[in-house]
């Protein structure tokens, strides 16, 4: 299966009376994207008002709470759509040619429920932590209509984000792409004739899926009711998988971070020249012991079933899911197939405490995003997009949290993207 | 003023001679000896160090407690801002007595310490109790070691916080640090699949701990007959949170009685928890913390009595660490109280 992405990249979002992209410069009609979101039933009854802002690196703006961080896109040659099962139809992606908007991205905020979003500074020390400082944001800020019930305003609030994305994305549709690149794997058959001597590596991408407010999509599926399965990367470049969570916002894959994988764009860069990118291989995190048998099991089949020599896992979370990384890692070493671990860890304030929730002596290499407990001082900022209203009771702020001259003293947990656990971020720890 | 270091090396290093000498006890000299030149040229005048300690490995090892008073004794007096020992590189016993040496001195005296050596030094084992910094196995790598436990030294002296270990140099010393790599983590990750593949080393980012295992106790007798308490990591609190038990990393645990209470209501109690979706917790309490069941079981005799008060903490990214010392605090709570078992509920 072959994509071509072509970038145009966004070196300016301004407010303006008409919708369109030019020389590099991103004009929106704040209404008029207000209105294609709202066309949606499950929007218009869940979300009261909602308002757009715009945040540029460098400027003192912190946005929370943070909910979703999209890349807008749209597909323009072959089959599909935009995230497809949940905007676009269910057609199969990941082939064809997609247009890309480099170098922004819509962000989601306001109130989801109590607790549990992230922090996105544009500057100053938290601005390192977080990918997202160093995009141009269009800031989707929503408030829930009174009395709705959490789950279904989650749902909103995420459809909302990404028709936002899907709308901003369409204007990139006749424009000429400043850089284009092609990604492509082969059948089984194919690429073992095509790279005999090659290691056969797949990437186990293991996804969110512990309960409502933790939640992923795959083709408009909620990964809690999937088998783990096969799917080819292209289709995780393409939108196949998006984001529901807005838990713990430092290790859970926004859309973003699942349009832009990273281990699937470090296994293409090294795809025909040290190794033979097969596939990529979806698990969950379910929290049901028996659901974790299950998908385990069923991912370390799959992976000796296709005679891999070595695969990548990522974990998404921590804790309960560490038990899912452990359990899938042991199996498919016990399989022959050689793994390498990509997690974050919970060492403590002190960085004293063991840093994950299972260990087994098998996971003998494993990457890590760093400490998630690590204390950080967040000075104040002169723009607040959002609120601060919910600093001292997402995970990573503690009752005080929020100090009087609007500075934050809170772990990294906060900070969107921080400790991220796909390798997009240079952090780490030893 | 430079800050002031006292150095400990072996009769070897300070010229006395080979294993023959290595009887000598310690013996005091001024300003630098051997291999401290090193590190007076590298501190450029910020730091001296004032004083040498030589000692025989033979007489450490023989008399280890006599020269542990001996060393101890010429510290307090000099006063120094770190004290420093080595590098012993692949030197068995004055790799011990560099590492149990800067022990005594830093309980002891509270003054910052440093050594170097070999990883697979025998003195190396002290690698978690001080700060150590891994050299190569032969005297040969001098001129790499001094710039780095210089480096570290200065920092010690200025009271700096210490960057992660592979940054620093020292060996890791199970203080997990944040730091920035210069590659991506994908990068990192299909970087170190290809060298495991080829078969070539790696090294992992995070060795894997072995576990604390606990065997469970002995089964309860007679039910009829027991207290029962209710524990929880899943953050179920009284409405408020008064506590303000933090929603991950929690610090602390609630003490909240239950006298009385037939069963939890959503206008009493919610969860504190930030790891779970709260909704179905916070629609019923019990389910987390199964309060109805057990008050049922009590009026059916099932159970003696359910305790008055229960523990709750949050589970959520809170650290092993922190965990155990809540549970051995409530647990002596609990056993005062006469308590004969616990249901400990997780999410």
């Amino acid at each position: 299966m072959k994509l071509e992405l072509g970038f145009i990249q966004i070196r300016d979002i301004q407010f303006s009376k008409e919708c369109k992209v030019e020389s590099g410069t991103l004009y929106v009609n704040a209404d008029e994207v207000k209105d294609f979101i709202f066309q949606d039933d499950d929007v218009k009854a869940c979300v009261k008002a909602a308002h757009f802002d715009i945040a540029k690196p460098g400027e003192s703006v912190r946005i929370t709470p943070v909910k979703d961080v999209i890349e807008p896109r749209v597909k323009v040659e072959g089959p599909g759509g935009e995230f497809p099962g949940v905007i676009a139809k269910v057609d199969t992606v990941g082939s064809g040619k997609t247009h890309v908007l480099r170098g922004m991205a819509i962000v989601t905020a306001g109130k989801i429920v109590g607790f549990q979003e992230g922090i996105i500074d544009m500057s100053g020390p938290g601005a390192d932590y977080t990918p997202f400082s160093k995009l141009l944001n269009l800031v989707l800020v929503c408030e829930p209509v009174e009395g709705v019930h959490q789950h279904e305003y989650e749902h909103a609030v995420r459809i909302a984000g990404l028709r936002a994305a899907t709308f901003v994305g369409e204007l990139g549709r006749s424009l000429t792409p400043d850089e284009t690149q092609e990604f492509e794997t082969y059948g089984i058959k194919e690429g073992i004739e095509k790279l005999p001597d090659l290691p056969r590596v797949a990437y186990v991408h293991m996804l969110q899926s512990q309960g409502l407010l933790h939640d992923t999509y795959v083709y408009g599926v909620d990964a809690k009711k999937i088998i783990s399965t096969l799917i080819n990367p292209t289709e995780t470049m393409d939108g196949a998988i998006i984001s529901g969570n807005c838990v713990s916002a430092c290790d859970k894959n926004t859309t973003y971070h699942h349009q832009n994988n990273p281990v699937v764009a470090d296994l293409f860069a090294q795809h025909g020249k040290t190794l033979n990118y097969v596939c990529n291989i979806i698990t969950n995190e379910n929290v049901y012991l028996a659901d974790k048998q299950r998908s385990s099991d069923w991912a370390s089949k799959l992976a000796g079933m296709l005679d891999l020599d070595g695969v990548i896992i990522s974990e998404e979370g921590f804790g309960n899911p560490d038990t899912d990384l452990i359990m899938n890692c042991k199996k498919t070493e016990q399989k022959g197939v050689k793994t390498v671990l990509v997690t974050d860890e919970y060492a403590g304030q002190d960085g004293k405490s063991q840093s994950l929730a299972d260990a087994d002596p098998l996971a003998d290499a494993v990457v890590t995003g760093g400490n998630a407990n690590e204390v950080i001082i967040l000075p104040p900022m002169d723009k607040v997009i959002g609120t601060l209203d919910y600093v001292d009771k997402i995970a990573g702020g503690h009752a005080g949290s929020l100090r009087p001259d609007g500075s934050i003293e809170a772990e990294i947990q906060v900070i969107t993207g921080a400790t991220n656990e796909i390798g997009f971020n240079c952090l780490s720890a030893r | 003023m430079s800050y002031r270091v006292v150095h400990y090396i072996n009769q070897f290093f300070a010229n006395i001679g080979g294993e023959e000498m290595a009887h000598v006890p310690p013996e005091l000299r001024e300003g630098h000896v051997g291999p401290g030149l090193a590190f007076n040229q590298a501190w450029k005048g910020e730091a001296e160090i004032v004083q040498t300690i030589v000692c025989g490995d033979s007489y450490f090892a023989e008399h280890e407690k006599d020269a542990k008073a001996q060393v101890l004794e010429w510290v307090k007096e000099a006063k120094p801002d770190l004290f420093i020992a080595g590098p012993a590189f692949n030197a068995g016993r004055y790799g011990y007595a560099c590492a149990n040496v800067c022990q005594v001195v830093q309980d002891e005296l509270g003054i910052p310490v440093l050594t170097g050596m070999y990883e697979e030094n025998p003195g190396a084992d002290l690698k978690e109790k001080v700060l150590i910094v891994a050299t190569t196995n032969s005297a040969a790598g001098m001129r790499k070691a001094a710039p780095t436990m210089a480096k570290l030294a200065m920092k010690l002296m200025k009271g700096e916080a210490l960057g992660a270990s592979c940054e620093e140099g020292y060996m890791p010393n199970g203080i997990r640090r944040n730091f920035f790599e210069k590659e991506r983590g994908s990068k990192r990750a299909v970087d170190m699949l290809l060298s495991k593949l080829a078969e070539k080393p790696f090294t992992t980012e995070y060795p894997m701990p072995s576990f604390d295992r606990v065997a469970p106790n002995k089964a309860v007798k007679d039910l009829s007959k027991a207290t029962i308490a209710l524990c929880t990591s899943g953050g179920i609190v009284p409405k408020g949170n008064p506590d303000h038990i933090e929603s991950s990393s929690a610090s602390h645990y609630g003490e909240y009685c239950i006298k009385g209470v037939e069963k939890l209501t959503s206008e009493t109690y919610e969860t504190a928890h930030g790891g779970y979706d709260p909704v179905y917790a916070n629609e019923n309490p019990n389910r987390v913390l199964p309060v109805d069941v057990l008050r049922e079981l009590e009026k059916e005799g099932k159970i003696g009595k359910l305790h008055d008060y229960y523990y709750a903490t949050v589970g959520n990214g809170t650290a092993v660490a922190s965990a155990k010392k809540f549970a051995a605090e409530y647990a002596q709570k609990l056993l005062q109280a006469n308590v004969n078992a616990v249901i400990m509920t997780s999410t």
